[in-house]
């Protein structure tokens, strides 16, 4: 094993040696904690935007930003927390984790994930460079609906199509490199049945991007054409239907929201167990969950368009689907449940989290199971309803479930606990500001306030009020999360090589911090393993 | 007449929020019951998924929290050693499915009443663009454009807002009570979507496509709505307002609209013969322009950056009238600026192009007379 | 070693295959969509010419209203109506309505007019053997037409539909644009 040291640098001039050092890695862990970083960066800009949708709404009227600008703000923020956020967040943990997990020495494809990587921070350039250009940043949402982007779309649409472009190609060489290296280098021994969640969780989500990004990158080609290129694709003048868009889109796109809670999934299950000093309850069935949702994943897409004009088969068709995603998700909260059940629980850090996830996840699973009921379906659908719901599903699921997996691998990673006192406020204060954020939303969406607009009619104005509160909170309290994270890296209480007592699993066995190159000669799989168990039979133990 | 129905109507919510803090929770908190068969259903089906969630939340939660605090390490230092129960698996994948198939039930039956748009008594075409709404009695043949109605100032917060805030039009779609309404949804420019949720009435305008709704309302009424998708950027000003009338007097408020149609083309024909001065055209362009055009190039003409161009100074407002005229009245392809031909009289488009002409340092010192647009239309 | 690069070798070669195919696959939803509105009906396009084989028999004495509705795309300076509102049909007999169109502008502008039917489910069940959006028009600056529309409505209309409509949404054809529109 080598030195935790990096590889001695042929520059002589440091800061030439830093850039080379960063920009020609090929180590998974460095290219881990690039992808975090930029995650992190993003995390910021994107919050930053949501904070100024947040004022804007805070009272009715227009205060600070015109119409036309609160457009480009919601479209981009939702563009980079979906792309830019969540999704390097969870490749930068797969990197980081997935072969210190399996045993393997790196990746498969060490210089593919390089430049997986190294495109990223050129795409979201070229996407926040649109809100400087003239005529403004897309301003369609998220969704980008033709034919508002593609007719009607601001000249840095174009900026926008290529940005996708460039982040699809990364998420797919980087899902491929992901997969390869789960199925090629597992230490001797570990069948796939014996891999931990978090990296079965990943190869599922790894799938399901490399069957669903290059549907997006289709679908903005063919907005590209009809931009440029004369074809009418989505455009009904020449014959073109822009309800295609829409389900073009969404078979991208309800796949892609799976993406973003999947690792999410695997990360509870990977700190649940350890913090209850428990195996994980229902293996198996979680697996085999997990696979049903993503299967399933291909053929609900159409709940996302039922005001569109379906007829009355399709709309049975797409509603039983997604009720059925209720069945494999419920199993999943239950066994998380059954894994606390009888266990001997603390609650650090990433515990809390963990515990919080599961929580409000559930939450946003009711509130997606009371939209997938069609008639009802008409009332919330495009309201803050929605909002609300998708905000629950993904805040914790993506954002809280990053959070926990940082504070339960970090000291691995920097080889010092981080802060608990910090940590446990970190999270209480997040929990509130999540809960006053978009709770309220639930009530301004039932009580018929429309999504994605810039002013609102007065009888919604305290839920904003409230909603604006908590979101002012619950962005002030990321930069403590900011704050935690650096004080974690430059020093802080050893970390041991267990860290947590009852935490199972191969990247317990390596040293804290873990060196840059780890399971070289793959580990005695038995032996490890043996050897946790043993630990742990003994009971709790005082190495806290 | 609906005023005081409206009236009535704020009166006793108002009342039943003194008398029962319990009502003021379900107004305020809830999916609102509506005015309709349909929509009370919807929100009974609101409420039943509300309520299944409610119970199953309060079991996991209840069963969480347990463990939470009786298998806390103080209290239970021992972990148990038990990972896996196919039983207990099964027990929670087949109770979840028969709940679902109960919830099913009534939402299907619900879905098939709502597509069911066969036998209407009357049909309204609804036809969308960016940010107003056009209503055409089919039958009846009449039409017209719906815009909002609330002031500029009130949006910007120079004068304070009134009590339907953003949910005001100049027009309203007036619907007569006990009848079957076909609602038939297109748009000219991106896709809006027609929401009056006291009517659980929602449906995409799709451009180059029609789409179809329907509602039966048994109480007049004043109902408001908005645009539920987003559609640039006055997606937030795009109210739908609904004024439901006893249906024996629709057929009198048909005949009125024709009444008044003639007379506007009465009044048309009158402006059209007569030769206007600038002086007299300027007023009524500066008022139509307010209303119409300046929420895009704003009321100095400056405009907003390159999708929304300065008039002040530009090649259309001082070049040829010609020109003008005919993006005035045909609207440029692929962008906001829309055909206002079919929305604005003869007097006022000559007007308005008046105005443009001679305003913000344009002194081109041309008059369009009404004469001109009719010609051209 | 060497089996085991040829496996990761093998791996990535099928994945990216994979991503190729997805891509592809973007591209085939396109026919596969038309395909699939063709068949329920779904959005309410109407399919191309058919032939008119003579009389169905009537089903009772069935009579459905059809609605003509007509719209005009932003930039089309043409004044474009149903010249009537509303038709009795009884299904299975061939009927023609006329449009009429006026170009405003006083230059020749050509136009295509793209069909919609409502409900969806009837679009399987009208059939036009004439009709101007077969074809774009043109029309000289000024020049007016009127534009007939023949079909008929198949007896196999399910019996709940018993009012349609016909909407015909008028685009102004540009130079560049020609040469892609499909025509309906």
């Amino acid at each position: 094993m080598s030195t935790h040291a990096p590889a001695e640098s042929k520059y002589r001039n440091p800061i030439l040696g830093f850039a080379a050092r960063w920009l020609l890695t090929t180590n998974h862990k460095e290219i881990g904690t690039l992808y975090l970083w930029l995650s992190f960066v993003l995390f910021f800009i994107a919050g930053a935007l949501a904070m100024l949708i947040r004022l804007e709404l805070f009272q009715p009227g227009i205060q600070l930003v015109q119409p036309e600008f609160y457009n480009q703000l919601l479209t981009m923020h939702g563009l980079i927390m979906v792309f830019g956020a969540v999704m390097p967040a969870f490749v930068g943990l797969a990197n980081w984790q997935i072969p210190m997990m399996i045993g393997a020495p790196d990746m498969a494809l060490p210089r593919l994930n390089n430049f997986s990587f190294w495109i990223l921070p050129f795409a979201f350039t070229l996407m926040l460079s649109s809100l400087f250009m003239e005529g403004g940043a897309p301003n369609f949402g998220w969704t980008f609906y033709a034919p508002l982007s593609t007719t009607y779309g601001p000249p840095s649409t174009d900026f926008f199509i290529f940005a996708i472009h460039m982040m699809g190609i990364s998420s797919v060489l980087g899902s491929i490199n992901i997969i390869v290296t789960i199925l090629n280098l597992r230490a001797p021994g570990m069948t796939l049945m014996k891999m931990p969640l978090f990296v079965w969780t990943w190869l599922i989500t790894a799938f399901l991007l490399i069957m669903v990004m290059p549907v997006l990158a289709g679908v903005v080609t063919m907005m590209l054409t009809d931009r440029h290129f004369g074809t009418s694709f989505f455009e009904a003048a020449g014959g073109g239907d822009p309800v295609l868009f829409q389900h073009i889109f969404w078979f991208f796109g309800h796949p892609e929201v799976y993406i973003l809670i999947l690792p999410g999934f695997g990360i509870a299950s990977q700190i649940i167990p350890t913090f209850s000093r428990k195996k994980l309850f229902g293996y198996h069935s979680m697996v085999y969950a997990t696979i049903s949702i993503a299967i399933l994943s291909f053929v609900v897409w159409g709940h996302h368009m039922f005001t569109t004009g379906m007829p009355l088969a399709t709309e049975l068709f797409f509603m039983y689907a997604t009720m059925l995603i209720a069945v494999p998700t419920g199993v999943k909260v239950f066994n998380w449940v059954a894994t606390m059940w009888s266990g001997s629980i603390t609650f650090e850090t990433p515990m809390l989290f963990a515990i919080g996830f599961v929580i409000m996840f559930t939450i946003g699973g009711f509130s997606g199971l009371m939209l997938a009921l069609v008639p009802a379906d008409f009332q919330y659908h495009d309201t803050y309803f929605v909002v609300a719901h998708f905000h629950y599903v993904l805040y914790p699921g993506a954002i809280f479930g990053t959070m926990a997996a940082v504070y339960y691998w970090l000291p691995k990673w920097t080889g010092h606990m981080y802060n608990e006192r910090l940590g446990k406020f970190h999270f209480w204060v997040a929990m509130i500001g999540v809960n006053l954020t978009f709770f309220p939303m639930h009530f301004s969406g039932l009580a018929g306030m429309p999504r994605r607009v810039v002013d609102y009619s007065l009888q919604f104005a305290d839920f904003n009020m409230l909603s604006s509160i908590g979101a002012m909170l619950l962005g002030t309290t990321q930069v403590l999360f900011l704050y935690i994270v650096i004080k974690t890296i430059r020093g802080g209480e050893k970390a041991s090589d267990q860290v947590w007592e009852g935490a199972e699993g191969l990247e317990w066995t390596v040293p804290s911090p873990a060196p840059l190159h780890t399971f070289e000669t793959p580990p005695d799989l038995e032996h490890v393993l043996n050897l946790a168990h043993d630990l742990n039979a003994e009971g709790p133990g005082s190495n806290e | 007449m609906t005023s005081l129905a409206d009236r009535l109507r704020t009166g006793l919510q108002v009342v039943l929020l003194c008398v029962f803090s319990s009502d003021s929770f379900a107004i305020e908190y809830d999916m609102r019951a509506g005015v309709t068969d349909l929509s009370q259903r919807v929100q009974g089906i609101h409420h039943m998924g509300f309520y299944v969630c409610v119970v199953v939340g309060i079991i996991v939660f209840g069963a969480m929290f347990y463990t939470m605090f009786a298998h806390r390490r103080s209290r239970h230092p021992q972990p148990a050693q038990f990972h896996e129960s196919l039983t207990v698996e099964m027990i929670w994948t087949v109770i979840p499915i028969l709940i679902l198939i109960v919830m099913a039930i009534p939402a299907t039956l619900a879905l098939m009443e709502i597509e069911d748009n066969s036998n209407s008594d009357m049909t309204v075409l609804i036809t969308a663009s960016q940010w107003k709404w056009h209503y055409q009695y089919v039958e009846a043949d009449i039409g017209y454009y719906s815009n909002i109605a609330t002031p500029q100032d009130q949006i910007y917060n120079l004068e304070p807002k009134g009590v339907n805030y953003l949910l005001e039009v100049d027009r309203p779609l007036v619907l007569p009570t006990n009848k079957k309404i076909r609602f038939l949804t297109t748009s000219k420019d991106v896709i809006h979507s027609w929401w009056v949720p006291d009517f659980a009435v929602k449906q995409d305008a799709i451009p180059g496509f029609i789409n179809e709704a329907w509602t039966r309302v048994d109480e007049p009424g004043v109902f408001r709505g908005q645009c539920t998708e987003l559609c640039g950027k006055d997606h937030a000003f795009m109210p739908v307002v609904v004024e439901v009338i006893p249906e024996e007097e629709f057929d009198a408020w048909i005949a009125d609209q024709r009444l008044a149609m003639a007379l506007a083309s009465e009044t048309a024909v009158a402006d059209r013969n007569k030769e206007w001065a600038m002086s007299e055209l300027l007023p009524i362009g500066q008022n139509t322009f307010i209303s119409h055009c300046a929420t895009c190039h704003q009321t100095d003409g400056m405009g907003q950056g390159v999708k929304y161009p300065a008039l002040a100074g530009s090649d259309i407002t001082t070049g040829n009238i010609e020109d003008h005229l005919n993006r005035v009245m045909n609207g440029k392809e692929k962008t906001e600026m829309q055909a206002w031909a079919p929305q604005l009289t003869d007097l006022e488009i000559a007007a308005v192009i008046t105005y443009e002409r001679n305003s913000w340092g344009n002194d081109t010192g041309d008059v369009v007379q009404p004469m001109t647009v009719y010609s051209a239309r | 070693m060497s089996k085991a690069h040829n496996s990761q070798r093998k791996h990535t070669a099928l994945l990216l295959m994979l991503a190729v195919g997805m891509f592809g696959f973007a591209f085939a939803l396109v026919p596969l969509y038309a395909v699939f509105c063709e068949l329920t009906g779904l959005n309410g396009k109407t399919s191309g010419q058919v032939a008119y084989t003579g009389p169905q028999t009537p089903v009772d004495d069935r009579v459905v209203t059809i609605q003509f509705l007509a719209q005009v795309g932003t930039g089309m300076p043409w004044e474009f109506r149903p010249m009537e509102h509303q038709l009795l049909v009884r299904p299975g007999t061939l009927y023609t309505t006329q449009f009429y169109v006026r170009n405003r502008a006083s230059q020749p502008v050509t136009g295509q007019a793209i069909p919609s039917v409502s409900p969806g489910l009837a679009a399987l069940h009208l059939h036009k053997t004439e009709c101007f959006c077969f074809t774009q028009q043109q029309l000289a600056g000024g020049e007016e037409m009127e534009m007939p529309v023949t079909f008929f409505i198949d007896t196999d209309l399910p019996e709940d539909i018993n009012v349609l409509s016909l909407s015909y949404t008028l685009y102004r054809v540009n130079p560049v644009q020609t040469a892609q529109v499909v025509s309906n």
